[in-house]
């Protein structure tokens, strides 16, 4: 993975120094709280319910075991001794103090960590596809390409205060598994017919109040011109984004109100004057940057491991995390396994520090040292033999991450909610244990098959619901918590947008709505059909007239 | 104590202003609500000027002024003297066009100071403001932020080629300074150095 050379040292040491002296004037009445505000949410730093929230960028999902032991050691010694991971692949420590986080981010300034940009209306952390660089289906390795956007996009003077935030994935997939419709600007990486590196640039997408898939803003693109094409994109948006209203500043408003195609020929206007100047990216840049992308010194291996093959057989427990927790790769006898971060009834994503230890150990044995963290909220060792599968297993086992539910209904992805956000309308984090408790039987998951379910306690989406197999939106209702159903979204290639089943329920309600659902697609499903294709090919009717159905009656009795 | 930084040649001092701004009369501004939230910030290329604030404006007769864009563009004739002496420039708010200054001034670098007004310090227009008048239009003379500008954005606003600030009054100028040099080796190229970390420094292969 990528390592700091002395200038990014020193960015990250400047930083921890710029924002220790805003955080004194700060304290000592120098800065107000409005002035304070942007300052500190560019450094991760939100004021919640309980306490701070500090969010630590892990740029596009990339650890090292040295840095993740390094965040054990933070939320060991700063907070409760756990963190929880996002779905912006970031670290959030939830009980931070104010005082410390100077300090905080003088510790991760020593293993090349920072929280910049991870927060305010900047351009955030760059995510990407968690099985970067080994995925069987990857074109092209666009992590070189990512780290040379987080360089660009770290300070960028002229985007310091965009009317919102801004987000930017990256994918270099067949399968797009970076939810790039789904970001301000999505980058797909691709093969052009002289097999040159081109990238299809995709804008405007986003979930939150107003979800909108991106739309292509222009099909070819050469990588040389990756950051100026970004920069005409984010001028036009910077000048004529909606600071009027909050709710309608995204980047997604102004490419509906404009229409693609007059949004596109304001940024191809501005395009025209900043191609070819020097933020054009240079042959030698690209060379320097993916040299730490290198494939890893992988061993000649054979396809098959006879004491894998072994386990599998004699072991149903290790077959079926096999089956869900263990993945493809391109290098022969070689897996990716994802570690569970959503062990049923505990919150999703929440990793305590003696399992980052643990992990870090893992990645130094059995995976050259790296690790990923994935936008579903789990841990993935990305380069595993077939012959250590099973002693990974056992040890993560042990500890609790060895889950095999990944893909599964309970593989929940949850935002942190109303136990500790303070936009939440509604809690989310009890109503993914709820639900877990409800499927708490792996055999019946693993029956059930591939199902996502996404919570997100308000609007905001941070649990991306809409794209969500199972979307659940913690609404208020009258002052009380109340969550709103929707089915049939889905992330990927062919995305869409989940619709709403009808009136929202209570919390009680929530594990037997879902029970509901299942209990539909149980029904109609035909061999091989997946939750999402059975919504697609029947429709929402008939899980809404089962789900309603009771609800009906007593409506009718009451009304008799 | 004068709250006015000016940067040469990367040396930032407290200087005495040789400019007096001219401000428009004020008028009754009515409260603008949106989704329940008062409106904060005016939309680029809103009109926010009224003709009777233009006609009102007070020129003083001597000195050298800064204008508003809209006085500049309307009472263009009344300033042709002054403007000869060198003694005129235009100031302009965050959401006023560059494009309207551009079609009404032959040459922009007969203006010895462009002026940005920003009346809230998040509003990151002035970036791109900066950066355009810079670059696109290859503005040479001062260039100047004033309005909420507080040290926190003073590196941004260097970056962006701003070269004179107008701390807000309640705060230190002395103190602010400070901030231009919160970095010293930015990564992308911008308005104060055009060229990224990756052309600028051998960072080795
Ligand atoms: S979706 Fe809403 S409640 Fe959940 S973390 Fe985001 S802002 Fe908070």
């Amino acid at each position: 993975m990528y390592k700091y050379d002395e200038i990014d040292q020193q960015i990250v040491d400047e930083r921890v120094a710029q924002y220790r002296d805003q955080v004194r004037r700060y304290l000592a009445g120098e800065l107000s709280e409005d002035e304070f505000r942007p300052l500190r949410l560019q450094n991760g730093l939100y004021i919640q319910r309980h306490a701070p929230m500090l969010r630590i960028a892990v740029p596009y999902g990339m650890l090292s075991s040295k840095q993740l032991r390094k965040l054990g050691d933070i939320a060991k010694k700063y907070d409760k001794g756990y963190g929880h991971f996002s779905t912006r692949q970031n670290l959030q420590l939830n009980w931070p103090k104010l005082e410390d986080t100077p300090d905080i981010l003088a510790e991760l300034a020593t293993v090349q960590m920072h929280a910049i940009q991870t927060s305010g209306n900047c351009i955030r952390n760059i995510t990407t596809d968690q099985f970067v660089g080994i995925a069987p289906d990857e074109i092209i390795d666009p992590r070189a390409i990512a780290e040379i956007m987080r360089q660009w996009s770290t300070f960028h003077p002229e985007f310091a205060l965009l009317p919102r935030k801004f987000k930017i994935a990256v994918s270099g997939t067949a399968e797009d598994r970076a939810i790039i419709q789904a970001h301000d600007i999505g980058m797909e990486f691709y093969l052009d017919h002289n097999q040159q590196i081109a990238v299809k640039v995709w804008v405007g997408g986003g979930l939150g109040r107003t979800p909108i898939l991106g739309t292509v803003i222009r099909e070819h693109l050469e990588w040389q011109h990756a950051l100026t094409y970004c920069e005409a994109i984010v001028r036009v948006y910077n000048l004529h984004g909606r600071r009027d209203n909050a709710y309608k500043a995204r980047i997604k408003i102004l490419v509906k109100a404009l229409g693609i195609d007059a949004f596109r020929q304001q940024v191809e206007a501005e395009w025209l004057n900043l191609k070819d100047n020097a933020n054009t990216i240079t042959e030698a840049e690209l060379a320097r940057v993916a040299q730490h992308f290198e494939p890893m010194p992988y061993e000649t291996l054979s396809e098959h491991d006879a004491r894998f093959d072994a386990a599998i057989a004699s072991n149903t427990a290790f077959a079926s995390w096999v089956k869900r927790n263990v993945h493809a790769h391109k290098q022969p006898g070689y897996r990716a396994v994802t570690l569970s971060l959503k062990p049923h009834g505990k919150p999703p994503g929440d990793i305590t520090s003696e399992q980052m230890w643990l992990v870090a150990d893992l990645a130094d044995q059995y995976s050259f040292g790296e690790l990923r963290s994935s936008h579903e909220q789990n841990l993935i060792l990305a380069d595993v033999k077939l012959g250590d599968l099973y002693s990974v297993w056992e040890k993560a086992r042990a500890n609790g991450l060895a889950t095999a539910n990944i893909g599964l209904l309970s593989d929940i992805i949850c935002c942190p909610g109303g136990d500790f956000c303070s936009l939440a309308n509604a809690k989310s984090i009890p109503i993914a244990e709820a639900i877990q408790m409800q499927f708490d039987n792996l055999d019946y998951l693993h029956d059930i098959g591939d199902l996502e379910l996404n919570i997100s306690g308000c609007m905001n989406a941070c649990g991306h619901h809409h794209v969500g197999h199972i979307g659940i939106l913690g609404v208020d209702k009258d002052g009380s918590e109340w969550y709103q159903v929707t089915i049939g979204g889905k992330q990927g290639n062919d995305a869409s947008i989940g619709s709403v089943i009808g009136p929202a329920f209570s919390a009680e309600e929530m594990p037997g709505v879902v029970q509901k659902l299942i209990d539909v697609y149980i029904e109609a499903r035909t061999e091989e059909e997946r939750f999402i294709d059975t919504v697609r090919r029947i429709g929402v009717a008939p899980f809404k007239q089962h789900v309603y159905a009771d609800k009906n009656l007593a409506k009718e009795g009451a009304a008799a | 104590m004068s709250n006015l930084i000016a940067l040469q040649n990367d040396t930032a001092n407290i200087v005495q202003d040789e400019w007096t701004l001219v401000n428009l009369p004020a008028t009754q501004v009515e409260v603008r609500k949106q989704a329940g939230k008062v409106v904060l910030f005016k939309l680029t290329g809103e009109a926010s000027v009224a003709e009777e604030q233009v006609k009102n404006t007070i020129i003083p007769e001597t000195g050298k002024i800064i204008v508003p864009l809209r006085v500049f563009i309307a009472r263009n004739q009344e300033l042709t003297q002054k403007l000869a002496k060198g003694e005129v420039g235009v100031w302009l708010a965050t959401h006023e066009l560059i494009e309207d200054l551009i079609a009404n001034v032959e040459d922009i670098n007969t203006l010895p100071i462009i002026a940005i007004f920003v009346e809230r310090f998040a509003d990151g227009r002035i970036f791109s403001l900066g950066t355009l008048l810079r670059t696109r239009h290859h503005f040479k003379n001062e260039l100047r932020a004033f309005g909420d500008v507080l040290r926190d954005q003073l590196f941004f606003l260097k970056r962006s080629g701003f070269n004179s600030f107008f701390i807000r009054q309640d705060r230190s100028a002395q103190e602010a300074i400070a901030g231009l040099k919160d970095f010293s080796a930015p990564y992308q190229g911008a308005v104060d150095e055009p060229r990224p970390a990756f052309t600028r420094y051998n960072r080795g292969i």
